[in-house]
């Protein structure tokens, strides 16, 4: 098995707050790791650590074989991301969008056109290619910024709550692409809120108060906690810390 | 293969699809050109003078039509008192009350010195100076005039005389608007540039995309040079535009070296967008970035030298504006524009510019950090 | 009225938590007043000059030490060519250029010599200036020279200057820059904070709430309207006791006039931010759109009886015109309310007419 995300306890601090204790874990490529945890879990402080945007109080951690504090622009170069703050220019059209991450991680020209016209193929959105991103509705915009976020083919891509405010279906669609990415060897590395997409995920740990509180399987998970499903572990682990 | 031609091509596409903010961008800063620079003029002409006549002698009239012939003063309104023409200072109708004394006519004819009072309403002070100065003019014009009879009576040996010839150069007509036309378009592109580049890379932490742009392996130097040739070449263009109108609306042409002149504009330019890039990269909202670049500006503007004279100001104002590249600016502009100075008369002032560009930009690549 | 004192409660504390927007707020305004007040002088003093003495003579030299010692001047290393003359303006060292004729003495007697002074002009009220104090200087050795006992039958101004005896700019600047500070300080943060809401979106949550669109605008207002008086008063008080600015006529007037104005500021922002789309560009026509046009066109440094006439009447729609010209009738002339009823009338007019209009603008964009 090989080793793409790899910490060792790392910590951020933001004053006197822990905002993420300790954290040592593995990912393995092609997995997709999904990261829970309630609001303010340390979920997202955890993920922007990895990604090269906050450094770390102290710990240490590689991402795709390169030291995210030492290497930053090498892990920048196999990553992608995509924010909780939605982040495709509202003024640009779908295509300038494309065109201009993809000048930004030194693509050419063809590449990032072909790679456009197979990923809205895909999605089947082909017509959206010269609207303004402000005129499409939020579920789409989503698809886009996962695809957005694989245009210069990362080897890990972060995921930040992506599928928050959309419908159902939209949300089944959206797994559709992360499944479709992992089996193509792409690590996904992703937090939410929602329990049943915890089910889809290889492995899930939990976050409580920025420790992790467990670790393992969806199916390990249900039986050490001896629930029938990933919200009941959830529940138990986060009441156990509020009773404390 | 560099990442700048997207992030240049990015910037003007997101500037050419605000379709409020781009006539915005052009026409404000030519309309202001255009209209205020006929506001700036500082020649006072028409002062309104009362008359507060005690003598109503021919020899007071007289002085009240040397008031009124000079073409510095109207003199329309007539009172009996200084108490009643007061009233008309108070309200802002009159600039100046004239006062002849009585016996003014007898007092002349009998060889006396004779006095005028002058009340000037001095809430303006520039504006009372000149109407004293003004009133001064007049008197000895009267005083000449009116000195035959006695000098040949009086006077035996012919007094010292110095004549002069005024000459005024550059400017023989004495235009203010020649003055004050590359000033204001000088405010007017620091302003624009200014604006435009503090307000950019906030807006990208408002609205969220700096993030995404944080995760690419982007250059530091690369984002923000990206951002500011734009704004660069927007600004070099307003400033030719202005420049333009400047020759065909108020028939100012540039005497020296244009060359030497829109180098000195582009390295000013490139200072100028350093610093309004410090101010995005160190404020947190769009309020906070206008708040501060409004500050500098104001201060920068009244500093300069463009509306109030500099030379007489503290010492420790004159050491604040040793870091004002308006000042810098002001100056070049007019000296090339209007006296021809070349480049020897200028090359400190390109020497601290360049200084400041580097510092500028230096900051904020230094200031602008990808990860926190 | 209830929810609408909670709410304008709540604005207030929003506001108040804001420490560095607070900052800004208060801090700017004073740092500026501070500045301006100490800096800004339209006297002219140490001007360069420079000199090309062909006589070299003993008058010649006793004209110049009158230069030398003047405030007004500040004589630069002597030149013998008129081509020098031109190179020093152009570096800028000098301002003013005299040129003494040979034989200047004695041509005084003959009473035929042209001495001449040339100005730089580029800057023409300065040359003008200057030129008048080299012939003052000029003129007060004529007299000393002259040394006559002998009274001229000539007539003589006694000057008296009203209101400013010393002449001191301070009473010009100080005016003018609280009119500017305060004006588009307010306009400034009015505009920004509704532009940021409609931005945002929260403007729309406001909207279902059961307050009325006025009560919702008059709430994001009234806080303001009281910080930016209060920011107004710092200012006066620091004019009246660190510029040694007189309060002459009525203080509750001065207050009334000063809260008038600060509202119309705020108004003025309410508008702009109806007519604009986002934050941008609410910033940039407040900001862009109100600097300029207020410095020049509302007396502040330039008169506006010098302006051609489409300027004059561009000149009252401008606000802080009629601020400055009722806070320096109050506050030197001590004119009472009857003398300034006309700016007094025409700002309260202007500021009702930016109230309705700004609100049927943000009411047309909300509905």
């Amino acid at each position: 098995m090989e080793v793409v995300i790899s910490t060792d306890k790392l910590t951020k601090k933001f004053g006197d707050f822990v905002a993420t204790n300790e954290i040592t874990f593995e990912v393995a490529k092609g997995e997709i790791f999904g990261f829970l945890g309630a609001n303010g879990a340390g979920k997202t402080t955890a993920m922007r650590m990895l990604c090269g945007l906050l450094k770390p109080s102290y710990g240490s951690a590689s991402v795709a074989g390169f030291d995210i504090e030492k290497q930053t622009e090498q892990v920048k170069q196999n990553i992608g991301y995509m924010s909780q703050k939605f982040s495709l220019y509202e003024d640009l059209t779908v295509k300038e969008n494309f065109r201009f991450y993809g000048g930004v991680y030194k693509l050419k020209r063809q590449v990032i056109d072909q790679r456009l016209n197979e990923m809205l193929g895909n999605l089947g959105m082909l017509n959206v290619e010269n609207s303004l991103v402000a005129s499409l509705p939020l579920g789409w915009k989503q698809k886009l910024a996962f695809s957005l976020a694989m245009l210069h083919r990362p080897k890990i891509v972060f995921l930040d709550e992506p599928t928050g405010g959309v419908d159902p279906i939209t949300r089944r669609q959206f797994w559709d692409l992360i499944y479709e990415a992992a089996h193509n060897g792409v690590t996904i590395f992703v937090t939410t809120h929602y329990m049943d997409e915890a089910e889809y995920c290889d492995r899930v740990s939990i976050m409580v108060d920025g420790v992790i509180k467990a670790l393992d399987t969806p199916e390990n998970l249900r039986k050490q906690f001896e629930t029938d499903s990933m919200d009941g572990v959830f529940q138990l682990l986060a009441r156990g810390t509020s009773t404390k | 293969m560099s990442a700048l031609p997207y992030i240049i091509r990015k910037e003007f596409q997101q500037i050419f699809r605000n379709k409020v903010m781009l006539p915005l961008l052009f026409v404000m800063p030519v309309v202001q050109l255009v209209v205020l620079s006929f506001a700036a003029d500082f020649e006072f002409k028409n002062l309104n003078v009362s008359v507060v006549d005690h003598d109503k002698s021919t020899a007071s009239r007289l002085l009240i039509s040397q008031f009124s012939s000079s073409g510095y003063f109207k003199t329309e309104q007539f009172f009996n008192s200084s108490q009643q023409a007061l009233v008309e200072v108070e309200k802002g109708n009159t600039d100046m009350i004239l006062v002849v004394p009585k016996d003014f006519e007898k007092d002349r004819k009998t060889a006396k010195p004779t006095q005028v009072q002058l009340l000037i309403n001095a809430v303006n002070n520039q504006k009372a100076g000149i109407a004293s100065n003004y009133a001064q003019q007049v008197l000895n014009i009267y005083n000449k005039r009116n000195m035959p009879q006695f000098a040949s009576s009086t006077n035996a040996v012919m007094p010292l005389q110095v004549t002069f010839s005024e000459g005024y150069w550059y400017n023989p007509t004495l235009d203010y608007k020649t003055f004050m036309v590359p000033g204001i378009l000088a405010v007017l592109v620091t302003m624009l540039t200014a604006f435009l580049s503090s307000i950019n890379i906030i807006r990208e932490k408002e609205l969220g995309t700096i993030e995404q742009l944080n995760v690419t392996p982007i250059s530091k130097f690369e984002f923000i040079v990206g951002k500011q040739v734009p704004f660069f070449i927007i600004g070099m263009f307003i400033l030719g535009i202005g420049l333009t109108l400047a020759r065909l609306i108020f028939g100012i042409h540039i005497i020296g070296s244009p060359v030497l002149l829109f180098a000195y504009c582009a390295i000013y330019v490139v200072a100028i967008l350093g610093l309004g890039m410090l101010v995005s990269t160190l404020t947190e909202t769009q309020q906070q970035a206008m708040f501060v670049t409004w500050f500098f500006m104001v201060v920068f503007i009244l500093l300069s030298g463009l509306f109030t004279p500099i030379d007489s100001i503290p010492l420790w104002a004159k050491a604040i504006n040793v870091a004002n590249p308006m000042k810098y600016f002001v100056e070049v502009m007019r000296m090339v524009m209007l006296k021809g100075s070349g480049f020897s008369a200028i090359s400190t002032h390109f020497g601290v510019m360049a200084l400041f560009a580097v510092a500028f930009n230096s900051l904020a690549v230094l200031s602008y950090k990808k990860t926190n | 009225m209830k929810t609408f004192l909670a709410f304008v409660k709540k604005e207030f504390f929003h506001i108040l938590r804001d420490r560095r927007t607070l900052l800004i707020l208060f801090g700017m305004p004073i740092a500026q007043i501070l500045i301006f007040g100490f800096a800004l002088n339209n006297e002219i003093n140490n001007a360069g000059l420079v000199v090309l003495n062909r006589a070299g003579d003993y008058e010649s030299k006793q004209l110049l030490a009158k230069f030398q010692n003047s405030t007004y001047f500040n004589l630069q290393d002597p030149v013998f060519t008129e081509a020098a003359i031109e190179q020093a303006f152009k570096d800028n060292r000098a301002k003013v250029a005299l040129i003494i004729p040979l034989d200047f003495g004695k041509n005084m007697q003959a009473g035929n010599e042209q001495l001449r002074i040339i100005g730089d002009a580029t800057d023409p009220n300065q040359a003008q200036t200057l030129v008048n104090y080299a012939k003052a200087i000029i003129a007060d050795y004529l007299q000393q020279k002259q040394n006559t006992n002998t009274q001229l039958p000539i007539t003589t101004a006694q000057p008296r200057m009203l209101f400013n005896p010393e002449l001191k700019a301070v009473y010009q600047f100080v005016p003018g820059v609280m009119g500017l500070i305060l004006l588009l300080v307010s306009a400034m943060m009015t505009s920004l904070t509704i532009a940021k809401e409609k931005e945002l979106g929260t403007m729309e949550l406001l909207l279902i709430s059961p307050l009325k669109p006025f009560h919702i605008i008059l709430g994001k207002v009234a806080p303001y309207w009281v910080l930016s008086f209060l920011n107004a008063v710092i200012i006066i008080i620091l004019g009246v006791f660190v510029f040694g600015m007189p309060v002459n006529g009525s203080v509750p007037l001065l207050l009334l006039v000063t809260l008038i104005f600060s509202f119309a500021s705020l108004a003025l922002g309410i508008f702009i931010s109806s007519k604009a789309n986002s934050q941008l560009v609410a910033m940039f026509l407040s900001m862009f759109g109100l600097l300029l046009p207020t410095l020049l066109l509302s007396g502040f440094i330039f008169p506006i009886e010098n302006m051609p006439l489409p300027l004059r009447i561009i000149s009252n729609i401008v606000p802080a015109r009629w601020f400055i010209e009722l806070i320096k009738g109050i506050m030197i002339k001590g004119s009472p309310l009857s003398l300034l009823i006309k700016p007094f009338l025409v700002l309260c007019f202007i500021t009702v007419v930016l109230t309705i209009a700004g609100i049927k603008g943000i009411k047309t964009r909300l509905s």
